[in-house]
């Protein structure tokens, strides 16, 4: 047996009063809040919903059944229709009964809504997970950037933020939002544009939407990664690496990011039920997806003037939204609370 | 402190002017321009460049810019292209009072109910009475206006019929240029839209308020006061919440910012006439003054909004200077 053998034989070893590392700590912590891991459960099942969204639907979400549009929730058709057999994914499955109902009802456009709930939670989690991306990237860069440059740098880039965070950043950023969508169904010359075009198509019309949250919400990661990083810089081991002749590079990539990423993420975790919101309201006041692609927000704008008489094409997809942020909210929490060692052993 | 202030109001300026100009050669910028059609038809070209030159629309954005400027500066935010009769100074007379009170109302709405659930939720903390609370709060900060906005039209409007659904309940000229009446007629007609933006804002509140009056409670000067044998109540109400609520202060900051995204919704979705509403119906024309003043207002209310927290800051914590 060689001494590498032992020692993992060692590691592996059950023993009482066995050493756990921060991150275990932290994961049991998580554990023990039954009210976060459900919020994971919902989120992992939401995301699944997602990855998979043809499987759970009856319907794609742009198939139209104009002859029964505005139907209440279960109300049944003839699943004879050749609508209906052509275009259910449940067709010949034990899950026929869905095509022959309409599980949450119809749209005004004969629309299944269910099916479009589902293919709805796609557009939500990718915003989610693209705002958050985005405004992390940005802010933990930027944080960074600016709190190890210190001085006159960081001081300027500072007041940049300050300077943002004084102006309403909604209006201008849905004014953008206006301007690249006239130029985009404009058409344009400029290199820049058509990049930005293509790539916003690819996106299914949401690149605006991760930009705009993206840029509304990463100056407060940059705040956030700059405090962390001016407090890591002083440490002992930052001295210690700088000490034994390791550059900048060397320090901010090795040393002070994976401190600062932490904080920063569990910063995005809370952060995240705002973003899917914000993506709906874009969508509410139609600056979001571009149809027929299903967001909860714009379902909720076009069943809205019919609230009184079909309130569920209203309460379906807000539900679905709720539910959802509920999910994040609680997880969020819930890890915030297994990571910030000073709240531990207090709740 | 006065010199603080006359500090903060001079760094502003420089910050409005550059609002300014960055939504002005944005909103110019937008391909089209507001004379382009008439209903269905395209705009005959020579008429087209007569209501430009009419409007100086003709002349270079520079030029424009500093027009816009000097005419903000007395007082003038210009004139509506679709409008002629009305100018932008008319718009935001009909439209601010209505925001303002909206979310001044939502903010009040928000405190009311957000402090006192946080004190109850901290006294008795970890009790089943916590739990509920904290739940509450978090099931609230999740049903936005969006959601909650229309499943109260539903319910207490159309269901029970008890609420009128749009519309404001007072008319222009207020006391002071924003202070409502206070009639029954006002209140029914502002319950559900306050409602459905304050109970977010009460929620966030009193999460913080818990977390603030928690922290404090662990504090020495509290178990000192307990140790001299102070009544529980005046251990509370004297020594830890006055400490605890300055943390509550600064989410007014946040609050404010989060009063104008609502407003955009919620004006939408009641069909309230305010800034919010006026703002998003404007952006497929091509008002540039009524987009590059309304985005002022926001501004300027932002600005003072963030003054009044910090002179409020300083003032609740005397540890706080600025100087």
């Amino acid at each position: 047996m060689t001494a590498d053998k032992k020692l993992e034989k060692l590691k592996n070893a059950k023993k009482i009063g066995e050493s756990r590392s921060p991150m275990q700590d932290a994961m049991r912590e998580f554990r023990r809040s039954k009210i976060a891991v459900g919020g994971m459960i919902v989120v992992v099942f939401v995301a699944i919903l997602a990855i998979f969204a043809p499987v759970f639907s009856p319907y794609g979400f742009e198939v139209q059944n104009l002859r029964n549009n505005r139907a209440k929730p279960m109300e049944g058709y003839d699943i004879t229709e050749t609508y209906a057999e052509e275009k259910c994914h449940w067709y010949e499955t034990p899950l026929e009964w869905g095509c022959t109902v309409f599980i949450a009802g119809s749209d005004a456009l004969g629309r299944d809504l269910f099916s479009r709930i589902v293919y709805g939670t796609r557009v939500s989690l990718a915003v989610a997970l693209a705002a958050a991306s985005v405004s992390l990237m940005i802010g933990l860069i930027y944080g960074t950037v600016s709190g190890y440059a210190g001085g006159n740098v960081d001081n300027l880039m500072m007041r940049l933020v300050d300077f943002l965070y004084a102006i309403p950043l909604l209006p201008i950023i849905i004014l953008m939002t206006v301007y690249f969508n006239a130029v985009s169904r404009q058409g344009s010359e400029s290199p820049l544009m058509i990049w930005l075009i293509g790539l916003d198509k690819a996106a299914g019309g949401l690149l605006f939407v991760f930009i705009a949250i993206g840029a509304l919400n990463w100056l407060g990661m940059a705040r956030l990664a700059r405090g962390q990083v001016l407090s890591y810089k002083e440490k002992e081991f930052v001295e210690a690496a700088r000490a034994l002749g390791a550059e900048n590079g060397h320090i901010i990539f090795k040393h002070l990011i994976p401190n600062v990423l932490g904080p920063l993420l569990i910063a995005e975790s809370m952060a995240i039920p705002g973003y899917i919101f914000l993506e709906a309201v874009l969508s509410f006041i139609g600056l979001g997806v571009t149809p027929p692609t299903p967001s909860w927000g714009a379902m909720i704008n076009e069943g809205y003037s019919g609230l009184r008489s079909n309130p569920h094409l209203v309460l379906f997809p807000g539900f679905a939204l709720s539910t959802l942020t509920l999910a994040f909210n609680f997880m969020g929490d819930g890890l915030r609370d297994a990571f910030d060692t000073r709240l531990r052993g207090r709740n | 402190m006065t010199k603080y202030i006359i500090r903060r109001l001079l760094m502003a300026i420089p910050v409005i002017f550059l609002m300014i100009l960055a939504t002005f050669v944005l909103v110019q910028a937008m391909p089209g321009g507001p004379f382009d059609a008439v209903g269905q038809k395209s705009m005959p070209e020579h008429i087209r460049i007569l209501l430009e030159r009419r409007y100086g629309l003709d002349k270079p954005l520079y030029e424009q810019f500093f027009r816009y400027l000097g005419n903000l500066l007395q007082g003038d935010l210009g004139p509506l292209f679709r409008q002629p009769s009305s100018s932008v100074n008319d718009i935001v007379a009909q439209t601010f009072p209505v925001s303002i009170q909206l979310g001044l109302m939502s903010v009040m709405v928000g405190f009311i109910l957000g402090i006192p659930l946080g004190i109850i939720a901290a006294l008795n903390h970890n009790t089943i009475l916590d739990y509920v609370t904290t739940f509450l709060a978090v099931i609230s900060v999740s049903v936005p206006t969006l959601v909650l906005g229309p499943i109260l039209i539903y319910t207490f409007g159309v269901k029970l019929d008890l609420l009128p659904i749009a519309f404001w309940g007072a008319d222009p000229p207020f006391t002071l240029g924003f202070l409502p009446p206070l009639t029954s007629t006002f209140f029914r007609h502002a319950a559900m839209p306050v409602f459905s933006i304050g109970t977010g804002m009460a929620a966030g509140i009193a999460r913080l308020t818990r977390a603030g009056l928690l922290d404090v409670l662990s504090a020495d000067y509290v178990r000192t006061a307990r140790a001299k044998g102070l009544q529980e109540r005046v251990v509370i109400v004297t020594h830890a919440l006055k400490n605890s609520l300055i943390p509550v202060v600064t989410i007014l900051g946040p609050l404010l910012a989060g009063a104008v995204t609502g407003s955009f919704i919620t004006e939408q979705i009641f069909a309230l006439n305010g800034m919010g509403r006026r703002f998003v119906n404007s952006i497929g024309q091509r008002e540039y003054f009524l987009q590059t003043s309304l985005v002022l207002v926001y501004g300027l209310l932002l600005i003072s909004g963030n003054l009044l927290v910090d002179v409020l800051y300083a003032w609740l914590d005397p540890r706080i200077r600025y100087d």
